[in-house]
């Protein structure tokens, strides 16, 4: 029944995203921009790692796509709280978990098509990476598009308007941004930053698909990361559901 | 005839930035099976909440209900399963067809998608809807896209159907129709309506029994005619002066305890 109720859901909200095809590609303009007029600022800088810059920077624009994208997926759920479409959902036997569960995939699959789209600019610009290790890239986009969306969803059903969510996304999203290396790896920063960045979930998530990227699979980056990203994914999905059982409020 | 609803002492406070709000105090009520039943009150009174309480939306602070044999605490999978709920706003999507969205919500009901496909179309020729399957909701009118949402509300079934406000909006042609539509449902199949409504002439026409709430507790309930009698001081009163004395937003307010 729970995955009866949650590709009905997928279905549904994936429908709905294949619908307005613009928005589709539009969110993966600004992680472009940067690959094409920022990425190459740094080929030739001195930026510490193995690989070349591009093995820095497009896991980092793979992890901002997925920041700036999927914490904003909440504001769906506040336009059709609006409608009445949440409740007229949760008075269904339709499962909880389904309802968020279902949304949250969806946000994930958009996320992981755009960052497809965004490697393979990256390949014309200059990339070269083991594919076993833009897979894994693409893994950690999924778990982090899944747990930030739902995240985003939970924090939709408890705000009333778009007016209060946009402010409180985006004190979350630049500081998390910055603090976590995306544009530039925090072992060039000073030691106050580098530990500073240690309290962010994101910086082992980019540590390790940088890893990935130089064809390094067993590093402890790669093991913090995925332990990162999987303990966040289920606290996220475990709040998301907490409030999509009990909100209404 | 037996009680498809009964509710006592249902209560529900939220907590805000400014201290706790009691919506809802204490309502006790009894809803007959087959009835048409009103909600009345003045805004803030309580009905909105009330109801999202009965459909398993909000859960109560306090007190206790049962909804068609499901206690609302205990089993409120059952009482969803025997119930529908179309809220003020309605709850379809305005870019998505009528078809589709009844397709889903017989799926959201566990139906196959066959099962699906037909309950759409016979709820549809039922609601006089299938010219209009085809196009956006967001493209049908406010009477049309209010039958749309009692269909969607009628994927299952239900014994019982809330409707909060049903007709805020609609012009008098469409509201006369959602009437009858109101009548047909319980006369062909024994559905027990529960609605609110800031109409007095529509809970007139339409209602069997009226509660009304004020302050969020029952300060009457009877038959139009006997609450006419009983607060408006002849059965030939209008509801709107009942409604007044009632709720004691009138000269006869003394007339009205606080809570029956």
């Amino acid at each position: 029944m729970f995955l009866h109720d949650t590709a009905l859901v997928y279905g549904r909200y994936l429908r709905q995203s294949l619908r307005s095809r613009f928005a589709l590609l539009f969110g993966v303009l600004t992680p472009l921009l940067y690959l094409l007029f920022y990425g190459p600022l740094l080929t030739g800088l001195p930026l510490g790692g193995t690989g070349s810059s591009w093995q820095l920077l497009v896991p980092g624009l793979l992890l901002q796509l997925g920041l700036f994208g999927a914490l904003f997926a909440g504001f769906t759920v506040i336009m059709e709280k609006g409608q009445g479409v949440v409740e007229r959902m949760r008075v269904t036997p339709v499962s909880r978990l389904a309802l968020l569960l279902g949304r949250a995939l969806r946000d994930a699959t958009v996320f992981v098509f755009q960052a497809v789209l965004l490697v393979l600019a990256a390949l014309v610009m200059g990339l070269r990476a083991p594919l076993p290790g833009i897979l894994i890239g693409f893994a950690f986009v999924a778990l982090l598009t899944l747990s930030l969306a739902a995240l985003s969803y939970a924090l939709g059903m408890k705000v009333r308007t778009p007016q209060e969510f946009g402010p409180l996304i985006n004190a979350v999203s630049m500081p998390s941004m910055l603090l976590s290396g995306l544009m530039l790896p925090m072992t060039l920063a000073p030691g106050w930053l580098d530990v500073l960045s240690h309290f962010v979930p994101f910086r082992y998530l980019v540590d390790a698909v940088r890893d990935a990227y130089v064809g390094r699979y067993t590093s402890a980056h790669m093991l913090y990361g995925s332990l990162v990203a999987v303990a966040f994914t289920a606290l996220a999905v475990t709040v998301g559901t907490r409030v999509f059982r009990t909100a209404g409020a | 005839m037996a009680a498809v609803i009964s509710a006592a002492g249902l209560a529900r406070t939220f907590s805000t930035r400014s201290g706790p709000v009691e919506a809802v105090r204490r309502v006790d009520l009894t809803v007959r099976e087959g009835e048409i039943l009103g909600l009345l009150g003045p805004n803030g009174a309580g009905k909105t909440t009330t109801l999202r309480m009965l459909s398993t939306l909000l859960a109560p602070t306090g007190g206790a209900a049962t909804v068609a044999g499901h206690d609302l605490a205990g089993d409120p999978a059952g009482v969803r399963r025997v119930c529908g709920y179309v809220a003020q706003s309605g709850g379809v999507d305005p870019h998505i067809t009528a078809r589709e969205e009844l397709v889903t919500q017989g799926r959201l009901y566990r139906l196959s998608k066959a099962e699906a496909v037909a309950r759409a179309a016979e709820l549809a020729r039922e609601l006089s809807l299938l010219d209009l399957l085809d196009r956006r909701t967001g493209a049908l009118s406010g009477g049309q896209r209010r039958r749309l949402d009692i269909a969607m509300a009628l994927t299952h079934r239900p014994k019982v159907l809330f409707l909060d406000e049903p007709t805020t909006g609609l012009d008098p042609g469409s509201r006369a129709d959602l009437w009858d539509l109101v009548r047909r449902l319980r006369d062909e199949h024994g559905t027990t309506v529960f609605l609110t409504t800031h109409y007095l002439d529509e809970a007139d026409a339409l209602a069997d029994r009226l509660v009304v709430v004020d302050r969020g507790v029952v300060a009457a309930e009877g038959t139009p005619s006997a609450l006419k009698r009983e607060y408006g001081g002849s059965p030939h009163a209008t509801l709107q002066d009942t409604f007044l004395a009632v709720t004691g937003r009138a000269p006869a307010a003394d007339a009205a305890p606080a809570s029956v």
